[in-house]
């Protein structure tokens, strides 16, 4: 559990360290949204926290039912934390529903918030309870707080000029009203939020605004069950700076800015809607008197193709999509390896394979990443670890492609795209500049003239007098830059393709180990999100004086020079992945190491316990 | 005064590469290439700023044969390379060069939708009814009954006459021409040129070695003059070798007929001005096919709107004046921040 009783405040609100809270409602109920600005709250309070957003692929699945319950998870601390949290110490259920999907998870002696009001018998049928879970027994292992919320926000907003429906769906903000009463959350960014957000139908704003004060009235005045107190969460001590509170997709998006800015290049986007990546689609929307331009393309295979026709013209191409899109994607990005033109290719992966899970979260793209296309076709992959990793992730992205020429494999994932954290907003001017040279002496020029040092080709764009060539799919003669079928230039140009991605590896950081020592028993080996989770978990091996080490690799291709002699410094090594065992085969097969695969492919982020647990496990075998 | 000489105009080899033609001896695309090379003369074009994109059959290998920019894309996907490439630089002359198979068939929606956004590019359709270099396969405009390797009995499905899809798109330009019609063509491709927005122009191409003469019912010398119509703007649709022919609409009918002048008490007032605006005259004329109709040929249709990218560039301009960008620091800073001190 991760509630941590301390003294109690002098008003008499109990201390503690950190809490998981988790909205769970029909998705008509407003979690997101209610989550969302609880989050806001809490960064502005100045904890440190985590959100994992959960929410059903249905826009409007039937209300009422089990596999429409949309739930936001926020773990929030006055320490460090790294996850959204394993199990919930408070579950907030809107309706029958959402107990029923979230009951099992929470922590025993949690807290169940409940909208008593929901729970109609029809609502209890729904949800495939045989009795009322309220009076059977079934909340009985837990501290049950059953307030009729649906009756106290029509009571709150009675008299006002809205409709009954527009009054209930103000609940949301009641039940937000009386969870920043229990926790010391200040209401007014929620307040500002409303009015903006409602601007035009002040009658909402005020209703939504009635029902937040309402929730918070009622926690300060009505009589409580004995069992159900008020915390206080103290400020985490972070490094001294300014904060926010960022979810991957604006940082993914500011790093693609920041990155072109260093570049000096203006931004194409090309891309398709597709869940989870479109939010990246509507955000380089809104950023266009930036030097960007967004293309809503016909379909994945255009959106594609047009980035690589913008990058011929000599702007920054972006495509973004998730693995199906990718998939389509693919013959085209034979196409901008063998013509070596600079590409970025965001993938917000998703659960598959097809169209699987789409708004559930996994890490299965990295075989069809580093090996998914026809032919020997390579290129770098790099993988972000969190909300504000993939800010340094794009820009490094954007550094690589344009220098090596070469388009680059960004995985990202569904849920670093919509999970917020608070982030410490960097400096722009402290990221080194890396200007883009196009090429413009037309003296001894060919297309396929390669840089000693990088092996890339030159980047000559239309317009350029003196410059005019022909590129395309078929195999290019490697001095002259012509069309070419003869045998050995195929083989050299095959080579010289693979070795120009693989010296990648020589400008890139050499590996480190995250946490614990430099050799041991164990070393447990991840990427992409599930950074935080294992991190805890070696973070509490060790303080139990075990011998594990946590390496997070960012990079994925070409994998850093020291790895492989990094991973012989352990006795063992583990590799966690929310997939069926993909980095474990590549670390393998380039490493000859004897790696473990560990996995886990349900849709849901590692929980902390269950890493730490297979440590052990794995410890006690070798001892 | 300084006399300042002027800018060397290019001949039409001038636009023609280093590279060895490899297309079949007899092939009309050799013909083609002539007349988008001496096009390209006539109108003073810029090599360095005419960038022609491709995509994959015998019509795709064009860009190769050129000295001005090139982009030999992938199989159907030129026009969103094209559209691609025209939003990065709309300074760009913007080609692209595709066949029937590659333009109708897997790039079918590609085509679709660069001609429905208007963007300003010039599509170029060769159009033979077959696939030549994957050696002879029917083709979506192949006539019902080719025999083909893949339909070794003759097809049997119905082919797509491409000015009509073109101008089902939403086509502001249609044009139709024959490969080896070298006194019409370099002019047609002028004036699909001189359209701002997305041109299309099919080009009847006859590939010598997999479909030798499928359009010579009415392109040889002796029948042409009777079995094709060429639509001026503003001019009656008359034919025929001694020009006694002419398109009519059947009176009380939303149909068109063949008639004589002089037969029947017609007269040369009673044949059809074309109207090049006019989307419904356009799309019973592109669907002429003989032997009961001649074959529509010139500018079927033209009528000019705002193209793709202008709209793009204008619309962009116009939010850089409302909110005028920041430096990408206060973007970061922007909304709800914190301090830690």
């Amino acid at each position: 559990m991760a509630t941590q009783m301390k003294e109690n405040d002098e008003s008499g609100r109990q201390v503690i360290d950190s809490v998981v809270i988790r909205f769970a409602g029909d998705s008509g109920d407003g979690m997101q949204l209610t989550g969302t600005q609880f989050t806001q709250s809490t960064a502005l309070m100045g904890n440190d926290l985590a959100t994992f957003p959960d929410f059903p692929a249905e826009i409007r699945a039937p209300v009422g039912t089990t596999y429409g319950v949309s739930a936001f998870q926020i773990n929030f601390a006055s320490h460090e934390i790294k996850t959204p949290g394993d199990a919930p110490d408070v579950l907030v259920a809107m309706n029958p529903a959402a107990l029923k999907v979230h009951l099992r998870d929470l922590v025993p002696g949690g807290v169940i918030i409940i909208n008593e009001g929901a729970f109609t018998d029809r609502n209890i049928e729904k949800a495939g309870y045989k009795s009322n879970p309220l009076e059977d027994g079934t909340t009985e292992p837990f501290r049950l707080f059953s307030i009729d919320i649906s009756k106290l926000t029509l009571a709150a907003t009675e008299g006002m000029d809205i409709t009954q429906k527009e009054a209930l769906r103000a609940k949301n903000l009641w039940t937000l009203g009386l969870l920043c009463w229990m926790y010391d959350r200040d209401r007014q960014p929620t307040i500002d939020w409303l009015n903006t957000r409602f601007a035009k139908l002040p009658e909402i704003a005020k209703a939504n605004i009635a029902a937040l004060n309402a929730g918070h009235a009622y926690g300060e005045t009505a009589e409580l069950p004995s069992d159900i107190n008020t915390y206080i969460v103290p400020k985490a001590s972070t490094e001294p700076g300014v904060y926010r509170a960022v979810t991957g997709i604006e940082t993914t998006a500011w790093g693609l800015l920041v990155g072109a800015q260093k570049a000096g290049l203006d931004i194409f986007l090309g891309s398709y809607p597709i869940t989870p990546a479109s939010p990246l689609l509507h955000t380089l929307s809104n950023l266009r008197q930036y030097g960007v331009v967004t293309f809503q393309a016909e379909d994945e295979i255009s959106a594609v193709c047009s980035a690589i026709g913008a990058a011929y013209a000599g702007s920054l191409g972006l495509t973004s999509s998730s693995g199906p899109g990718v998939a389509l994607k693919g013959e085209a990005l034979g196409l901008a390896v063998v013509t070596e033109l600079p590409l970025i290719v965001v993938n917000f992966q998703r659960a598959g394979p097809s169209t699987g899970m789409p708004t559930k979260t996994e890490q299965s793209d990295l075989y069809q990443a580093v090996y998914g296309r026809n032919a020997d076709t390579p290129m770098p992959v790099i993988s972000s670890s969190t909300p504000g990793d993939c800010y340094e992730c794009a820009i490094e992205a954007v550094r690589l492609a344009t220098k090596y020429m070469t388009p680059v494999m960004f995985l990202n994932e569904g849920y670093l795209a919509n999970a917020a954290e608070p982030w410490k907003i960097p400096n722009v001017d402290d990221v080194e500049p890396f200007p883009v040279e196009f090429r413009k002496d037309a003296e001894g020029f060919h297309p396929y003239l390669r840089d000693e040092k990088t092996l890339a080709r030159p980047w000559a764009k239309p317009g350029t007098p003196g410059l005019e060539h022909r590129i395309g799919g078929i195999e290019k003669d490697y001095d002259s830059g012509n069309i070419s079928y003869d045998p050995d230039n195929h083989h050299k140009m095959t080579k010289i393709r693979a070795e120009k991605i693989l010296n990648i590896a020589n400008d890139i950081p050499l590996q480190e180990v995250s946490t614990g020592e430099e050799t041991g028993d164990l070393v447990v080996v991840g990427w992409g999100s599930t950074y935080g989770a294992i991190e805890q978990a070696v973070k509490h091996c060790n303080a139990d004086g075990l011998s594990v080490s946590h390496v997070h690799i960012r990079h994925i291709w070409p994998l850093p020079r020291n790895l492989g002699d990094l991973l012989r410094g352990f006795r063992n090594v583990l590799v966690p992945e929310m997939n069926n065992g993909q980095l474990v085969t590549l670390l393998r097969a380039e490493y000859l190491v004897d790696a473990e695969s560990l996995t886990q492919i349900s849709g849901q982020p590692f929980k902390v316990a269950d890493l730490e647990r297979e440590i052990r496990s794995r410890l006690e075998k070798q001892s | 005064m300084n006399v300042q000489s002027p800018p060397e105009k290019l001949k039409p080899n001038d636009f023609a590469s280093d590279q060895e033609v490899r297309w079949c001896p007899g092939c009309g695309d050799y013909a083609i290439v002539k007349s988008v090379q001496r096009a390209l003369a006539d109108m003073g074009s810029d090599p360095a700023k005419t960038v022609f994109v491709s995509g994959i059959g015998c019509a795709a290998r064009f860009p190769y044969y050129m000295s001005t920019y090139g982009f030999h894309t992938i199989h159907g996907r030129a026009p969103a390379f094209a559209t691609g490439v025209k939003l990065a630089n709309p300074e760009l002359d913007v080609w692209v060069i595709g066949g029937d198979g590659d333009m109708l068939s897997i790039g079918g929606n590609h085509t679709l939708h660069a001609i429905r956004r208007n963007v300003d590019v010039q599509i170029l359709l060769f159009n033979n009814q077959i696939y030549g270099l994957t050696k002879g396969q029917y083709s979506p405009t192949s006539q019902v009954g080719t025999r083909s390797p893949s339909t070794p009995a003759g097809s049997v499905d119905s082919p797509i006459s491409a000015c009509v899809f073109a101008l089902g798109c939403n086509a502001r330009f249609v044009a139709r021409c024959v490969d080896t019609n070298q006194k019409v063509l370099p002019g047609l491709l002028v004036e699909a040129k001189q359209n701002k927005g997305a041109s299309f122009v099919e080009i009847l191409q006859n590939c010598i070695v997999y479909n030798d003469g499928v359009y010579s019912a009415f392109t040889e010398k002796s029948v042409a003059a009777d079995r094709q119509v060429v639509c001026e703007h503003g001019k009656p649709l008359i034919f025929g070798k001694d020009n006694e022919k002419g398109l009519r609409l059947v009176p009380g009918k939303l149909e068109l007929e063949v008639v004589t002048i002089g037969e029947n008490g017609i007269t040369e007032d009673d044949i059809l001005i074309h109207d090049e605006t006019n989307r419904p005259l356009a799309l019973m004329l592109a669907g002429m096919l003989p032997p009961e109709f001649p074959v529509a040929m010139g500018v079927i249709f033209r009528d000019p709107g705002p193209s793709y990218e202008t709209s793009v560039v204008e619309q962009i301009a116009d939010i850089k004046e409302k909110s005028p960008p920041e430096s990408l620091n206060t973007i970061l800073n922007k909304g709800r921040t914190w301090t830690v001190v």
